[in-house]
């Protein structure tokens, strides 16, 4: 249960390596959590487990393949089984390609747009259903600036993450009134592995700064932020300003 | 002693329902959830809905007065007591008093007062229900005298999981009785009870105030209070820093003899007509008790009152309900909320009290509302708050981040001087903290387990302290 000051028991973290997630996990933990479950393709190796671990937490992994709908099931009723009442969802799965490489592989692209966009559907369907049987709890939705609007520089990823954004926000109307809620969090540019090999772009943050961004929205229930805060402004006037002028961004 | 009631009245428990799904908080506005709420008239509709209880539990709310979430239950059944038969019957020969468990104690004051008879133990408020009351042995400002609600109570009938009803005594049932008071109603469902009743003369309270310059003083104060009044309390102004930090007024008092009154207010002794002056709005702006209201309303708290008077004839709800005048008080911090830290610390740990005081005045945490009280004896209440020592009882918004810091200090400094929180008012202690503060909590647990194998009666505040 989370208590008054937004601290957990509880966590499952989907998309067990993801630097974002880990970073949550850890705030979590400093906070109070004490059962913890990673679950990534593969697991997740030791040593980062180990990393999470303190006195008195558990920290587990299991094996999860975000873009096999087929297997969400089975892994949501594993996490209840493990955790019991769920407080927190991190989901933070997804991958990040480039324009050329996925021009050139089409099928890559839809494979892509499942894992960031399709594979999250399922899997967060069946968590806000358990949510929504256990009367509270928060599923917490990494989506990007990517897709706010979509833009040509990464038009793939930043379609699947305008979906996910727009189903998540849209997912936590529906669980209105039912005690459980989507927290949406929009970041900029997160210097990670993952963006590594991509140039940073202003209002660039890491994901420590995402981390304390989540752990005081769920203190406060707000259901959306952005991170870091400044970022609100900027794209809602970059969502309404003409194409043209958006088909000349460098991305 | 134990009655099953007739199969016959026992209705479907399709009857009790309609449920409606609603989301609860405590008073505190904070950690809302959602759960199916039922309103059960009778004893044998309870009875039916412990009989078949759902998935996730159940627990009873009364008015939703304890700050936490201790009356509400995730996903699972909650059973709004307020809607039970009112039942009431007064022996002003014997001075006992038998309720059914919905009646708030402002209705049990209504109709006791004008009979010179009071209730054993009032809160900060009276608007809780006697159910409320005894699963979490509420204390007032005579527990150095009196103790809590349950030292006073003679018999209560609890409906436990599966249905059965029982009536619980003291001397009968001590395992049960004393698991029951102060158990946050996780042993079964509380549907009525006998208590003994206070003889009073009058409605009136004479009051001695003293304003004290600073915590030291407070302390002194207090101690030596103890013995000449049979109601204390301290107001302390946590606003006040540097050498008037812990600043306070004490009032004290006794309830006025007949011949203590003025001729005017003896021609009807026992009047008493509690009004409420006013309500919140529904609604308040964030932050509208910040740091520059609550300092202001605490300086005029503590100029408002007199350096030293004594002998002031005050009425009941003057003396005992003040907040009870603005309905929905708990409104005005906000959609933010707020939490109460309620903790008692033993005496000769005096240092851990000032220390805590210190540390909110340093890192300018506000405190709406503080009070400082002194508890006499424990009861054998298992899971009952009240030891020896002071109680300091905080208001503090919650849109200040520092508590996040500050909180678990504060519960480490309270837990290694022999402390414990209130159970009732808590949002935030983890489940280490609830385990260390009551040492008698395995105990609780074999008994609980006695009455509640399947651990049907379930909370928020049992799943998130693990009780």
């Amino acid at each position: 249960m989370k208590n008054a000051l937004g601290a957990v028991s509880t966590v499952l973290l989907l998309g067990g390596r993801s630097q974002i997630g880990q970073a949550i996990v850890t705030a979590l933990i400093d906070g109070g959590a004490t059962h913890v479950l990673l679950a990534a393709r593969g697991g997740v190796a030791e040593p980062e487990l180990a990393a999470l671990r303190r006195d008195g937490v558990d920290v587990r992994a299991c094996d999860f393949d975000g873009t096999d709908p087929a297997t969400h099931p089975q892994l949501v009723a594993a996490a209840v089984d493990q955790l019991g009442d769920i407080d927190v969802v991190i989901d933070a799965f997804g991958v990040l390609g480039s324009n050329d490489e996925y021009e050139a592989d089409p099928v890559a692209a839809a494979d892509a747009v499942t894992a960031n966009f399709g594979g999250h559907v399922s899997v967060d369907l069946l968590v806000a259903e358990r949510l929504r049987d256990q009367g509270h709890g928060t599923l917490v939705v990494l989506s990007s600036v990517a897709g706010m609007p979509v833009r040509p520089g990464n038009y793939v990823y930043g379609a699947a993450k305008a979906g996910l954004d727009g189903f998540a926000t849209a997912l936590g109307d529906r669980l209105a009134g039912s005690g459980a809620a989507v927290l949406v969090v929009r970041p900029g540019y997160v210097h990670t592995r993952m963006s590594a090999d991509v140039e940073p772009a202003p209002f660039s943050c890491t994901a420590e700064d995402v981390a304390a961004a989540v752990v005081a929205a769920l203190r406060t229930g707000r259901r959306t932020i952005w991170v870091p805060a400044q970022l609100a402004p900027v794209f809602t006037i970059l969502k309404n300003a003409p194409r043209a002028l958006i088909r000349r961004m460098p991305r | 002693m134990s009655c099953e009631p007739d199969p016959a009245d026992r209705p479907p428990a399709a009857l009790a329902r309609p449920v409606v799904q609603r989301q609860l908080t405590g008073w505190g506005r904070a950690m809302r959830t959602t759960a199916d709420v039922a309103r059960p008239r009778s004893v044998a509709e309870v009875s039916a809905l412990l009989a078949d209880p759902p998935a996730r539990g159940v627990i009873s709310r009364g008015l939703g007065r304890a700050y936490g979430d201790a009356a509400q239950d995730a996903g699972g059944l909650v059973l709004d007591l307020t809607g039970l038969a009112p039942d009431l019957h007064v022996d002003v020969a014997a001075a006992t008093v038998t309720a059914s468990a919905g009646v708030s104690l402002d209705a049990l004051m209504r109709a006791l007062v004008p009979l010179g008879l009071w209730v054993p133990v009032s809160p900060g408020t009276r608007n809780v229900t006697l159910g409320g009351a005894l699963a979490a042995d509420v204390h007032g400002k005579n527990h150095h005298v009196d103790g809590s609600f349950g030292n006073a109570v003679r018999a209560l009938r609890l409906v436990l999981p599966g249905g059965e009803v029982r009536t619980l005594t003291p001397d009968g049932t001590p395992e049960p009785f004393w698991a029951t008071l102060g158990g946050m109603g996780l042993t079964g469902a509380i549907v009525s009870a006998t208590f003994t009743a206070h003889r009073i003369q009058t409605s009136r309270m004479l009051v001695d105030t003293t304003r004290t310059a600073d915590l030291d003083q407070t302390l002194t104060a207090m101690a030596a209070d103890d013995a000449r009044y049979h109601y204390t309390v301290a107001w302390i102004d946590l606003m006040a820093r540097g050498a008037a930090m812990g600043r306070s007024v004490l009032t004290s008092g006794e309830f006025a003899r007949l011949d203590q009154l003025p001729a005017r207010a003896a021609r009807d002794p026992l009047a008493y007509h509690p009004t409420v002056r006013a309500a919140a709005p529904p609604w308040a702006p964030p932050r509208l008790l910040n740091r520059a209201s609550i300092g202001a309303f605490n300086e005029l708290w503590f100029r408002k009152a007199p350096r030293h008077r004594t002998g002031q004839l005050q009425t009941i709800p003057a003396y005992f309900h003040p907040l009870d005048m603005v309905a929905g008080w708990n409104r005005l911090y906000g959609p933010a909320g707020f939490m109460q830290y309620q903790f008692v610390v033993p005496f000769g740990a005096e240092d851990t009290l000032s220390a805590i005081v210190a540390s909110l005045s340093d890192h300018r945490i506000v405190s709406f509302l503080t009070v400082l009280k002194r508890f006499g004896p424990a009861n054998p209440g298992y899971l009952s708050f009240p030891t020896p020592g002071w109680t300091l009882a905080l208001d503090l918004p919650l849109d200040q981040p520092g508590l996040t810091e500050l909180i678990p200090r504060f519960d480490e400094a309270v837990l290694a001087v022999g402390g414990r929180h209130y159970l009732a008012k808590d949002s935030t202690m983890s489940p280490a903290t609830a385990r260390a503060g009551y040492p008698r909590l395995g105990e609780w647990q074999d008994i609980r387990e006695r009455l509640d194998p399947d651990h049907v009666m379930r909370s928020d505040l049992a799943r998130r302290l693990q009780l």
